[in-house]
């Protein structure tokens, strides 16, 4: 696998520089009018509905410039190629002569300072967004995002735990989140339990709910394993809305208690969190609080997940990813393994759902769909299955991303004033997970950082294979 | 007994419109061992494709005759859904295979919500009602308690559509050179390569052949429900993959008896218990049969080998 490349230098004068001009283009056009073969009705109808009629407006000059794009990228993708075939074909003397050693990799030697860094902003966050702003009601949008961006970097550790490190593709994830939520929402709003108490519970109760779903799939591997879990998402689901007496149905269960300061209460009166504290009054204390509290909960299942990863328990996961048939034949149990890992992935799901009540004081079954369950798996997905900082970096791109966008002006006016990047979102995050499956699909980050190391650094086989470098 | 015949004719209706979508889930199965999760979504853009059809043959090109009309956009939308069918797997699934085993998975997860997404943003996310098509109905009997049991004419449409489709679908995978290399590539590719079969090729067909039946049932449910939005490709898509399962997934005539199994299902259950958990039978009918039976009714037992 380390063997160097066959020197290919007497062939170089085959590969030219120009790279074929006139075939390029015959491509280029072919896939434009592939193009508009696929975008006939679809984007070139648009139905509008009056009353009860459906009628069309056509929309040409939008086809005419997807068109035109794809025409355009496909040129520039030959010309890409070309170059690269180019530099491939002309070996430097170093690569025929010298093996190949795994040296760190230019994101390994940024990683040792990347790691504290971006520790370093997630902590002084809202400080810096305080100072940024200048004024705590001004930081509110900035530091929701910042929630909102850590309880998806949590989810997505939590999911990383079962599909990066154990290898089991968990369509169902956000099941463990309801169950977290609801079980907070329910035993706060029936029996006054407070969310220090419900947070381990609500935990406990998703990682009981991941054994018992674990159960029945540990014969399953692969697509099998992935639409069961699928499955079960979704019955989950639906009984939460159909359960009405216990759930309250589609419409969800408000009035969910607050999170209070370890028992003072962020209200404006005598026994309050600014009055006990000597501050003024600010609704936005209880948000930096619930901040703090998301940053905590992501970091504990990160510390853990690292911890685990040196256990045997650990091990066992990725050689399970690895190779099944193997891993049997040395003795390991699977079936604790996989458990295991569906249990403590569930765990971590739980206590996010549980923040996620707290923070809302809202749950309905809307919230938990599939494509919920998808965007997490396409953050894990994208980060690199099995790295922690590609998951969060992952996180924040593709959950910061389009609500940034959103704030660029010079965009609507680019693309008019009725643009919403929201919209497209889940549109890129489909192509993301397609192109990234299809161009590195261990991750935009695919550090894969052996956990044992005999005697020296070797680079991964299977990583080199899938990158077209063996 | 009325409400039973009422309820053996829906379903049978249903069920075929699944057994025709569940075909492009066992043949790509069957020939490359991933399930095609965007497959339900390539169903309602063909539903999609055969609505904006319709229109532009009644309202622009005044076409009066409903099932001439219908005729049309059967075959328009077969082509235009076959065209995605390739393209998806010429983008999304080729550059994959030798990849590690569950990337063409989480690819298709990928085409699934891009196609769905697509549609939201290219045609907005409310429902699209159609303009009637076919009304009328044949009064079969009529009970003793005065439940008239009645045949529709679009149930009379879509079992027959079905039922030649079937039948064309049947002839060449059996009969034609294509049909025997597709069936080649399903027992052994590397052996079926070497004989001289164009593997590339046999599998971008398959796609074509799955979607193509997929928009015949686009079509069809549209005709039969009247409305379509973006969404509408999920709940039918795993309801048309428990039908692949059921049958024996890679088994051809098993995806039709499961398709027509799921709809009957799915068709007493809403009819004597209770309709709100109707798609939890169909989902808690997929967890049982892929737990349990994993080969299914017709299908092969799976043999392991390391």
């Amino acid at each position: 696998m380390n063997a160097p490349s066959i020197t290919t230098t007497a062939k170089t004068d085959t590969v030219s520089r120009n790279f074929d001009m006139a075939a390029a283009f015959k491509d280029a056009l072919k896939a434009a009018l592939i193009t508009l073969g696929l975008s006939i009705p679809i984007l070139a109808y648009k139905t509008d509905q009056s009353g009860a009629d459906l009628f069309l407006t056509p929309r040409w000059g939008l086809v005419a410039i997807v068109c035109a794009i794809v025409f355009g990228l496909r040129l520039v993708i030959h010309a890409f190629t070309a170059s690269r075939a180019y530099a491939r074909a002309t070996p430097s003397a170093r690569q025929a002569t010298e093996p190949v050693h795994a040296m760190p990799s230019a994101f390994q030697h940024v990683s040792r300072f990347a790691i504290p860094f971006f520790l370093g902003i997630a902590i002084a966050f809202p400080v810096l967004i305080y100072l940024i702003q200048g004024g705590l009601n001004e930081s509110r949008y900035w530091v929701d995002l910042g929630i909102l961006i850590l309880t998806y970097v949590m989810l997505g550790w939590g999911l990383n735990i079962v599909v990066g490190l154990a290898g089991l593709l968990d369509l169902g994830y956000v099941a463990f989140y309801a169950v977290g939520a609801y079980s907070y929402a329910l035993l706060s709003t029936t029996f006054g339990l407070s969310f220090w108490i419900c947070l381990p519970l609500a935990g406990i109760l998703a990682a009981f709910w991941g054994m018992i779903l674990g159960f029945p799939v540990l014969r399953l591997r692969g697509d099998y394993l992935a639409i069961v879990t699928l499955a079960f998402g979704e019955i989950i689901r639906l009984v939460l809305i159909n359960w009405v007496d216990l759930t309250n149905g589609g419409a969800g269960i408000s009035s969910i208690p607050r999170a209070t300061f370890f028992g003072l209460p962020f209200t404006a009166g005598e026994s309050g969190f600014a009055a006990t504290f000597g501050l003024e009054f600010n609704g936005m204390h209880r948000m930096i609080f619930l901040y703090y509290l998301i940053l905590a909960l992501a970091l504990l299942t990160n510390f853990v997940t690292m911890r685990l990863r040196k256990l045997p328990v650990g091990r066992a996961w990725e050689a399970l990813r690895e190779d099944e048939i193997a891993c049997r034949s040395l003795g390991i149990n699977t079936t604790n393994t996989k458990l295991t890992a569906f249990a403590i992935g569930a765990m971590f799901g739980g206590f996010a759902g549980s923040f996620f009540a707290v923070r809302q004081g809202f749950v309905s079954p809307e919230s938990f769909n599939f494509l919920e369950s998808a965007i997490i798996l396409a953050i894990v997905v994208m980060g690199g299955m099995g790295s922690q900082i590609g998951v969060a970096i992952a996180a924040i791109v593709l959950v910061g991303g389009p609500e940034i966008l959103r704030n660029l002006t010079f965009l609507q006016a680019v693309f008019g004033s009725g643009f919403d990047p929201n919209e497209y979102r889940l549109l890129l995050f489909g192509m993301g997970m397609v192109a990234m499956m299809v161009w590195r699909p261990r991750g935009l980050i695919s550090e894969r950082e052996p956990s044992v190391i005999l005697k020296e650094r070797k680079a991964i086989s299977g990583s080199l294979v899938k990158e077209g470098h063996g | 007994m009325e409400i039973f015949v009422q309820q053996l004719i829906n379903g049978l209706t249903l069920g075929s419109i699944y057994g025709l979508i569940a075909i492009g889930y066992t043949m790509v199965f069957g020939i490359i061992g991933m399930v095609n999760f965007a497959h339900g979504d390539v169903f309602m853009l063909s539903a999609f494709i055969s609505l904006i059809f319709f229109l532009i043959l009644t309202a622009w090109l005044g076409i009066s005759s409903v099932v001439l009309a219908l005729f049309f956009v059967l075959i328009i939308a077969m082509v235009l859904t076959s065209l995605w069918g390739w393209t998806v797997e010429r983008i999304a699934y080729r550059p994959l295979r030798g990849s590690f085993r569950l990337a063409p998975l989480i690819s298709a997860i990928g085409v699934s919500i891009f196609l769905s997404n697509f549609v939201q943003v290219a045609q907005g996310a409310r429902n699209k009602p159609t303009p009637p098509m076919v009304q009328d109905v044949i009064v079969l009997f009529q009970g003793a308690s005065g439940y008239n049991v009645a045949l529709s004419y679009k149930q009379i449409i879509i079992m027959v559509v079905t039922a030649v489709l079937l039948t064309i679908f049947w002839y060449v995978v059996q009969k034609t050179s294509l049909g025997r290399a597709q069936r080649a590539c399903e027992q052994d590719r590397k052996m079926a390569a070497l004989l001289g079969i164009n593997v590339d090729r046999t599998i971008s067909l398959t796609f074509v052949i799955g979607a193509a039946l997929a928009s015949v049932a686009g079509t069809m449910y549209l005709l039969y429900y009247g409305v379509v939005s973006f969404s509408d490709g999920f709940v039918p898509g795993v309801k048309a993959f428990t039908a692949a399962v059921l049958g024996g997934i890679g088994s051809l005539p098993g995806a039709v008896l499961g398709g027509l199994i799921i709809g009957l299902i799915e068709t007493f259950w809403s009819a004597y218990f209770s309709i709100e958990y109707k798609d939890v039978a169909a989902f808690s009918i997929l967890a049982i049969v892929l737990i349990f039976m994993p080969s299914g009714i017709l299908g092969r037992p799976e043999v392991e080998k390391v």
